[in-house]
């Protein structure tokens, strides 16, 4: 096992793990601000995808395409927030469960009979595409170096907006007392649907940033969905900070998982057997990760209330 | 629905139609699967259109791809609604949890794409055909078409469940040369950059996968546009006329595995290609191709046999005496296709990608658990 292939599935990992940031930041702002469990969020990823493909597809220009994806996703995130969501704030948490999953069901339907069944097809444009040669002669494809860097550019938007705004300051004090601030003259029902909506943009820009190197289809957002309340989790509901690392932790784990751990089966046990065990064990690795954080920090790692 | 059942029945007593012939269709009409359910049913459906038979009466239900609602599908069509003949399921393990119940209840089945192994060998059943291949089949082409091009150290890869391992067995099984590599990846895994780094690292000089659905999308994307430029060979699953356009580019020049393609030369799959295109609007596939031959298959059993007499339609099945669009094709003693799998390369005509036929995999191939098949 060399160094360069190390480093190169290090940078893999960073790569996941940014991406799925994206997805986790707003869906731990929707919990953390508004109090619900969102799992329509992997819908909203979806209409990113579909709306970059169908826009690249009749303009054939990448960045159009990602602001279509932008604002399709906080269009369909607002809608979303007015008709349902609205209504599900003061309920129970399984209420809002059994919402949002008919959501998921009605998103993914709506999205056959408008594009069919058959996968769309998405590409990285040409300036973003081909390996590129870093120091230490990596091969390493451009288009994963430019998604580390906007998944780390946009972690730094949010971060600004959240810490150094007034808009921010709304948002933390939502998270820490919604009567009081409603009380002190902020329009909270506004605010709730641009929370929604700044959420749903990030999962729709995740969806069209990762589509463009993965299958467009009806459906493709649930996987994600279920990696992204993982890394909630680990992080801490509600804490983008925690979010950020939980990403990071579990893109690492995953991807340095399933390279390393039948590599390292094989020194003691014959070579079939430790790749099938190494591989099963590769796929807990991340859950393996959650159930050891909330022993240790039941809270998450960054979490605030217990 | 129950009263317009019932009025259709007064109607079919009044007119004093004949005996009709009731056949269940259960597949994938949703979800990420439902390109492959939808080609079968319009294939299969064309075939009936084109037969001109109106004592078929079709019933066709979505599955979702979950084996619990297909099971709870079938009880409903055997026993309320009594199907004489079922069809349809796409995914090996919504088959197993429906096809042994099935035949043991009398229903023939027909299987459009399915080729679990356990119901090739000791699990086969005198109600149980194939029309597609056993799920073996293309994967063993695979591996003997990198003989014949003279690969000796290939990268091999499929996600970590039964059908994934079926088919790295299945290309181990011909395949004469040296493994750089032998992974499995994880059950819907949209990512692949870990194996890719791995394929680069490893000094193979072929890569076989099988990675079917939006997986071999994915895969096949990332890998284009990592710079690895190691040949790649795999079945026809991740290079079917529904997935190319949707990977573009990055597929062409890729070998890949079929029992049919749309470019096999003789007049019948002519016709079907000509007339799919023209009934759809788009290419066929090859599980259209497989809904085609199903529902042309049982057409040629009717004219033979009614299904009441169940061992005379059986062995009007067994005959396989219709025209497919794959060309020959027969039955062995496990009623699987015996059949030739070709090999085809992805091409681009226009501005559609699609496959050409660039020689012979294997000839009239049977599979391997035939031997183990008592039928009684």
């Amino acid at each position: 096992m060399s160094t360069i292939l190390i480093i190169e599935q290090v940078l893999n990992g960073l790569q996941s793990g940014v991406m799925l940031f994206l997805m986790a930041a707003g869906l731990t702002l929707i919990f953390g601000v508004m109090g619900l469990i969102n799992l329509a969020h992997g819908s909203l990823y979806m209409v990113g995808a579909f709306a970059a493909a169908a826009v690249a597809g009749v303009t054939g220009s990448f960045l159009l395409a990602l602001l279509a994806a932008l604002a399709a996703a906080a269009a369909a995130g607002v809608l979303v927030e007015t008709l349902v969501i609205r209504r599900l704030y003061a309920a129970d948490h399984l209420d809002q469960v059994l919402a949002t999953f008919a959501l998921i069901l009605i998103f993914s339907e709506g999205t056959r009979l408008i594009f069919g069944s058959f996968p769309l097809y998405l590409d990285i444009p040409s300036w973003l595409s081909g390996p590129v040669t870093l120091p230490g002669g990596i091969q390493y494809p451009l288009y994963r170096l430019a998604l580390i860097g906007a998944g780390l550019a946009v972690a730094l938007a949010l971060w600004v907006l959240i810490e150094r705004t007034r808009i921010g300051i709304q948002i933390r004090a939502g998270e820490n007392d919604r009567e009081m601030i409603a009380a002190l003259g902020v329009d909270i029902s506004k605010l709730y649907t641009l929370v929604f909506a700044l959420g749903a943009a990030l999962a729709g820009l995740a969806g069209a940033l990762v589509g463009a190197i993965q299958s467009v289809q009806v459906g493709m957002g649930e996987p994600v969905l279920i990696l992204a309340f993982v890394t909630i989790v680990i992080g801490g509901i509600g804490s983008i900070k925690g979010a950020f690392v939980g990403a990071i932790l579990v893109g690492l784990t995953q991807t340095l998982g399933s390279v390393f751990l039948p590599v390292l089966f094989r020194l003691f046990l014959e070579p079939a057997t430790a790749m099938s065990l190494g591989a099963s064990l590769a796929n807990m690795a991340v859950y393996i990760l959650m159930s050891l954080v909330l022993i240790f920090r039941p809270a998450g790692l960054m979490g605030a209330r217990a | 629905m129950k009263k317009l059942l019932l009025t259709t029945a007064l109607a079919a007593l009044a007119t004093g139609a004949q005996a009709e012939v009731k056949v269940g269709m259960i597949t994938t009409l949703s979800g990420g699967g439902a390109g492959l359910g939808l080609d079968v049913r319009d294939g299969f459906l064309l075939a009936l259109a084109q037969s001109g038979r109106d004592d078929i009466e079709l019933v066709v239900e979505d599955d979702q791809q979950a084996p619990d609602i297909a099971v709870q599908l079938s009880d409903k069509m055997i026993q309320s609604e009594r199907v004489d003949v079922m069809t349809g399921i796409i995914f090996s393990n919504l088959a197993m949890a429906v096809i042994p119940s099935a035949v043991n209840q009398g229903v023939v089945y027909l299987s459009p794409n399915a080729g679990p192994s356990q119901l090739a060998g000791r699990g086969c059943h005198p109600n149980y055909f194939n029309v597609a291949w056993q799920n073996d089949n293309l994967h063993e082409a695979a591996g003997a078409y990198a003989n014949t091009a003279g690969y000796t150290n290939s990268f091999i890869l499929a996600p970590n469940y039964p059908a994934g391992q079926d088919a790295l067995t299945g290309y181990k099984r011909m395949y004469q040369g040296e493994l750089a590599g032998e992974i499995y990846t994880q059950l819907g895994q949209t990512d692949y950059a870990a194996e890719i780094a791995q394929i680069r690292a490893s000094g193979a000089d072929s890569v076989f996968f099988f990675l079917p659905g939006g997986m071999g999308i994915s895969f096949l994307k990332q890998y284009a546009d990592s710079g690895v430029d190691i040949p790649v060979v795999g079945p026809a699953f991740s290079f079917d006329q529904g997935i190319l356009q949707a990977v573009g580019a990055a597929a062409l020049g890729v070998v890949n595995t079929a029992q049919w393609s749309k470019d096999i030369d003789i007049p019948v799959n002519q016709a079907f290609v000509e007339s799919f295109s023209a009934e759809y609007g788009r290419l066929p596939s090859l599980y259209a191709s497989q809904g085609f031959d199903t529902a042309n298959l049982l057409i040629s059993a009717l004219e033979k046999a009614d299904p009441s007499d169940n061992d005379a339609f059986r062995a009007a099945l067994r005959d396989a005496d219709f025209e497919s669009t794959r060309g020959a094709f027969r039955f062995g003693n496990n009623q699987h296709p015996i059949q030739t799998i070709y090999a085809r390369e992805v091409v681009q005509e226009g501005d559609v990608f699609t496959n050409r036929i660039i020689g012979v995999a294997l000839e009239d191939h049977a599979d391997a658990y035939a031997a183990e098949c008592q039928m009684p």
